[in-house]
């Protein structure tokens, strides 16, 4: 009976693909390994967040933001009504922090700027904050973009608080004023972070796996036997996929202009130089990816080890911000969040060359460096 | 012989705990045809990648018109045309793109390219893309592109494995007419003994790394009229024979 199972084709077959898998290291790692080490970073990072924290700019109340306001503002009243805790933030600004504790939801901190209309203006842009609050003649305002469901949230939280909170006969009217001008919306916070991760994924796809490929089937072999330069190999490579990148957020961008009616407010100039540096980045990390394996399935893995944490963390679809405070450091100085945050910057914010020089010489740093260590590793047979 | 094109001396090749190669002499001259005949993991291919410059021996010498790789990696790789057993061009480019593109490398114009195209007998297959070839017409476009830059040495790494018979005809036939019309010397390395019978003047028979026995066909059959296996084979002798005396195994083992 346990000869004749063991003689059977199924298992045979079943046992031949787990000896299969098993005895590839590359593909155990990427396979088994990765993910639980990715759900375990991530898991440790955040589901120990003790609160949500909503970050809400006030205008217009400058003075009431000082460790001892003297204001009978509805604003005001509300956060001293709710003992909202004043502390000061990295730039030694006083804010105001009220938590909403919630045993089952979470804990829900609202901190509030006091800022002008033209700074809430920038972070609101950046996706530091989706809302701002105001107040003009009594009536409490809710400036935000009604088509972004995280405003909406905050919007619907915040104003039940202060309903419930300040008494029934003090109550202000609130109004709802959209915000839909051209670099408030959403899409204008989109886009550029769209076009930043078509570079990176197009570099790790179209770069990173050609070369594995390439290799895996021994065409970097056969070219190697001839005179080919081989830098000439990596510069088509790069240089065909840098035109492939600029057709593709072109036509990214003119349908966003065309449907969206979404405007370079800065330097053109200093974007096409920053989308270079970018490229180069990608490029650099493309080639260290794929300098040494011959395997596509480990490849596979190792191009999704890297792009996916920057597709998550990178604000690309949602700010950064709503990450922990303690990894925004290190997330805003990922790749994808420098290329992204340097195209919202120049997009949106109406940047030059100045404000977006950084992120430019990094990126080019990152793609130098990482070109220079692929091509010590590089494999070509 | 003249000087030889090739010089092998005393070479020896370890890949972690297998010696691939162990201790190998081989000379080639001009215009020679030599096939390297041996069953699977004899060593041929590394041999082979050893005097293609892409495998560095771990001891011994070889030298390519006088010169060793080191220092002469450019001006060796004019000289070399190279096809080997499988090599997946780009699926979706023409027969003629990927022509004109090896050509590139060595600076070559679309002259040549014609004139391989026609020696290949893909000029009807010049617009196909590689990914509609059949397994017969890839080998071919494949040994066209190592003939692209009229080599002094052509080293073919078993050129017809896994091609039905006509195919590894076809393939042949080109060969033999590189043979008639040009001073090319060939390398070839195959496990099939009609191969080595029919195109190579010059056999050298390896196994497990070692040179078990080389001379021309004759030289190497001459040498079996001796053996006992003769007497108990009703037909004619072949080099099959001669390795199974040898060895005790087939060559397709």
């Amino acid at each position: 009976m346990i000869e004749r199972l063991s003689n059977s084709q199924l298992l045979q077959l079943i046992l031949t693909n787990v000896k299969e898998l098993t005895r590839e290291p590359g593909v155990l790692f990427w396979g088994i390994i990765f993910p639980i080490l990715m759900s375990l970073g991530l898991g440790v990072a955040f589901t120990k967040k003790k609160d949500v924290i909503t970050n809400i700019a006030v205008t217009g109340q400058e003075k009431l933001m000082t460790e001892s306001p003297d204001s009978t503002s509805a604003i005001m009243s509300f956060l001293m009504a709710n003992n909202a805790v004043a502390e000061k933030d990295k730039k030694g600004v006083v804010t105001r922090k009220l938590t909403v504790p919630d045993d089952k939801l979470g804990n829900t901190s609202f901190i509030f700027h006091s800022l002008s209309w033209k700074d809430a203006m920038v972070m609101l842009k950046r996706g530091n904050i989706n809302i701002i609050l105001d107040e003009k003649n009594g009536v409490i305002q809710y400036h935000f973009d009604p088509m972004n469901p995280d405003a909406q949230l905050t919007y619907l939280k915040l104003s039940k608080l202060l309903n419930r909170t300040l008494p029934v006969d003090t109550v202000p009217t609130a109004e709802i004023i959209p915000l839909t001008v051209s670099g408030t919306r959403y899409i204008d916070f989109l886009i550029p972070g769209l076009i930043a991760m078509g570079v990176m994924m197009s570099c790790m796809w179209g770069v990173s796996y050609a070369i594995i490929e390439r290799r895996s089937k021994k065409l970097l072999r056969r070219m190697v036997a001839t005179p080919m330069k081989r830098s000439n190999f990596l510069i088509a490579m790069i240089t065909v996929r840098l035109l492939m990148n600029f057709v593709e957020a072109g036509l990214l961008f003119l349908f966003a202009w065309l449907v969206f009616n979404i405007t370079i407010q800065g330097s053109v100039s200093a974007l096409i130089v920053l989308f270079i540096s970018g490229n180069f980045a990608f490029a650099g990390i493309a080639i260290f990816i794929s300098s040494h394996t011959a395997k596509t399935e480990v490849g596979n893995g190792l191009i999704n080890a890297v792009s996916m944490p920057m597709m998550v963390l990178s604000g690309v679809f949602f700010s950064y911000h709503n990450f922990p405070e303690w990894s925004i450091p290190t997330i805003q100085k990922l790749p994808l969040s420098m290329m992204a945050d340097g195209i919202r910057s120049i997009m949106i914010e109406g940047a030059g060359f100045a404000e977006v020089a950084v992120q430019g010489i990094f990126l080019s740093a990152i793609g130098i460096v990482f070109f220079i260590a692929g091509m010590r590793l590089f494999r070509w047979h | 012989m003249n000087d030889p094109i090739i010089e092998v001396r005393n070479i020896h090749k370890s890949f972690k705990t297998v010696q691939a190669v162990r201790g190998i002499d081989l000379h080639i001259g001009a215009g020679q045809f030599v096939a390297l005949l041996g069953p699977n993991g004899a060593g041929k291919t590394t041999l082979v990648e050893m005097i293609e410059g892409i495998q560095q021996p771990d001891s011994g010498d070889i030298r390519i018109l006088g010169k060793t790789w080191k220092g002469n990696e450019k001006y060796l790789r004019y000289l070399i045309g190279l096809s080997l057993q499988e090599t997946y061009f780009i699926e979706k480019l023409t027969v003629w793109e990927t022509m004109r593109l090896f050509a590139s490398f060595f600076a070559i114009g679309k002259a040549r390219c014609g004139e391989v195209l026609n020696l290949i007998a893909l000029e009807d297959k010049r617009r196909a893309w590689v990914v509609n070839l059949s397994g017969g017409q890839r080998q071919r476009l494949a040994l066209g592109i190592a003939l692209l830059n009229n080599p002094k040495i052509l080293l073919l790494d078993e050129p017809t494995t896994g091609l039905d018979p006509n195919a590894r005809r076809e393939i042949w036939s080109i060969l033999l007419k590189l043979k008639e019309q040009s001073n090319t010397s060939l390398i070839l390395t195959t496990h099939y003994m009609e191969e080595a019978e029919q195109l190579c003047d010059y056999i050298v028979i390896i196994d497990h790394g070692k040179i078990l026995k080389e001379g021309t066909l004759s030289d190497l059959l001459g040498e079996i009229q001796d053996l006992p296996v003769k007497q108990a084979l009703p037909r004619k002798i072949t080099l099959d024979d001669l390795f199974i005396s040898l060895t005790g195994r087939h060559l397709n083992d």
